[in-house]
């Protein structure tokens, strides 16, 4: 599951490292770090906003490793895709392999596509497709489209965006 | 501001539909102009490949529109040129309106050089110069002290650069983004509309006079990619050319991805958007049903997103020989107003 989880570090150099290592060590994979160094808090410390993807069995060692670790965890929940966006494809969708299309925002591990409606007029002719994606945040959704506007380019196919 | 109660001599290069109409723009409102501007508009030469007419007095507008319904034959002094119009016939204002060429920019270009060296006030439609040569244009007409204007070229009857210009000053300009190209809003508003397909209401546009034979400008995008070059360079005063514009047009668009835009809330519109950054990008965009960029037929909009004024949007007609006679009037005003 996706966790996302508030985190408060010491103003001291090596203090992200040190709060990223444990989720490595218990194979967490680490989908966004936002480092907000300009709003410190009243203690003084740095906010750090985390997301992982990890078994959820493991989040309460996770937990206890930072604690040891003298790392402040304001906040963890799960988290849920809250940006979307709807595009549209026309071309040779689906013989030019339309899971990879997918699996290229799938894999991103922050986005996801979570609606697909196809319109295939022949064999031979170009099919349309709109294609719902979402993502953690504003930011991982753009990031999402830019992966989906290579992949398009790459397989002539084209890729009409919201303004 | 310049003296009242003065006549302003025009010349007019290029008499298609747009050099028409303004003929019958100055025609039709020189006894306003003259009421509440103190100037007279007296034109007093046209030219065109199939000829030439001049007199000095002032030419009579209705019998030159019979030109375009065939009912005058053209005729041409000696072997006159139109440059030798623009040098040689003392004038205040020439009025470029030769068809747009974006590859060298001919005739218009070297009608516009000549006309801000022989010491002529330029006003103009045609994209082709601007686009092409705005930088060196812009410094030859200081160089002689004369005004060039070309709010006719992007927008139609849409005061969009005058409007940056004049009435959005001390504003900071950071985008433009609409529908400049009204061939290419019809097509696919009537695809939108009717399910039918790309081929079949293009036939239609060009049947009905608002797709030309050849539309490949139009709808791959060229016409807006250099409309754009001219507001980037106008605007945000960058060096843009043409080749620096990312363009895609409407041609692929299928009728049933316009299906599946509007189950999703939108419609497909050509949208061309230049940004102060130097971004400029022509192609298809999702619009949403009610974002005020969703205008129908052959209308433009553009909205422009200001520091200080947020966003204003413009919906105009783009296109129609008065629509552009209306913009070139109000240049011509500018220049003594």
């Amino acid at each position: 599951m996706k966790v996302s989880m508030d985190m408060e570090l010491q103003d001291i150099p090596g203090q992200l490292v040190r709060a990223l290592t444990p989720v490595s060590d218990l194979g967490g994979n680490i989908l966004s770090v936002v480092h907000q160094r300009d709003k410190k808090t009243p203690a003084g410390r740095i906010p750090v906003r985390l997301v992982v993807e990890m078994d959820e069995r493991r989040l309460d060692k996770l937990l206890a490793l930072l604690v040891e670790r003298g790392v402040n965890v304001v906040r963890t929940g799960e988290e849920r895709l809250k940006e979307s966006m709807v595009v549209l494809l026309i071309g040779h969708i689906v013989h030019s392999d339309l899971r990879e299309t997918i699996d290229s925002i799938d894999r991103t591990g922050f986005a996801e596509v979570v609606a697909l409606s196809l319109s295939m007029p022949g064999v031979n002719e170009e099919s349309s497709a709109s294609v719902t994606i979402s993502a953690i945040g504003k930011t991982e959704l753009h990031e999402a489209l830019n992966i989906l506007e290579q992949t398009a380019k790459r397989k002539g196919i084209m890729l009409i965006s919201p303004i | 501001m310049e003296k009242k109660n003065r006549t302003v001599r025009i010349t007019i290069i290029g008499f298609g539909y747009v050099g028409a109409g303004v003929t019958e723009v100055i025609h039709r409102k020189r006894a306003e102009i003259a009421r509440r501007y103190g100037l007279t508009l007296n034109l007093v030469g046209i030219a065109d490949l199939k000829g030439i007419f001049i007199d000095e007095r002032g030419l009579d507008e209705a019998e030159l529109l019979k030109l375009r319904t065939g009912e005058k034959e053209w005729e041409r002094p000696g072997d006159m040129t139109s440059i030798d119009l623009i040098k040689e016939v003392e004038h205040e204002v020439m009025v470029e309106t030769t068809p747009t060429n974006i590859d060298h920019g001919q005739p218009g270009l070297r009608h516009i050089t000549t006309a801000l060296e022989s010491g002529r006030h330029v006003v103009t439609s045609n994209k082709g110069p601007l686009a092409l040569a705005y930088t060196p244009l812009m410094e030859l007409a200081k160089k002689h002290d004369r005004e060039l204007k070309f709010g006719a070229t992007v927008g139609g009857a849409m005061p969009l650069i005058s409007l940056m210009r004049k009435n959005l000053a001390g504003n900071e300009v950071l985008s433009i983004q609409g529908i400049l190209n009204g061939t290419c809003n019809y097509i696919l508003t009537r695809m939108a509309e009717e399910g039918l397909p790309y081929e079949h209401v293009l036939k239609e546009a060009q049947e009905i006079g608002i797709a030309e034979a050849d539309p490949a400008k139009d709808v791959e995008g060229t016409d807006t990619a250099v409309k754009l070059v001219i507001l980037a360079n106008s605007v945000f005063g960058l060096n843009a050319t043409y080749k620096d514009v990312e363009v895609a047009g409407i041609t692929a668009i299928t009728s049933d991805a316009l299906k599946l835009a509007d189950d999703a809330g939108y419609v497909i519109k050509l949208i061309g958007e230049v940004t102060k950054a130097g971004c400029l990008k022509v192609r298809p965009r999702l619009v949403p049903k009610n974002d005020p960029l969703n205008v129908s037929g052959t209308l433009n909009v553009a909205t422009i997103r200001t520091d200080l004024a947020g966003d204003i949007t413009l919906i105009g007609k783009g296109a129609g020989p008065i629509e552009a006679a209306s913009t070139i009037l109000s240049d011509i005003l500018s220049i003594y107003t």
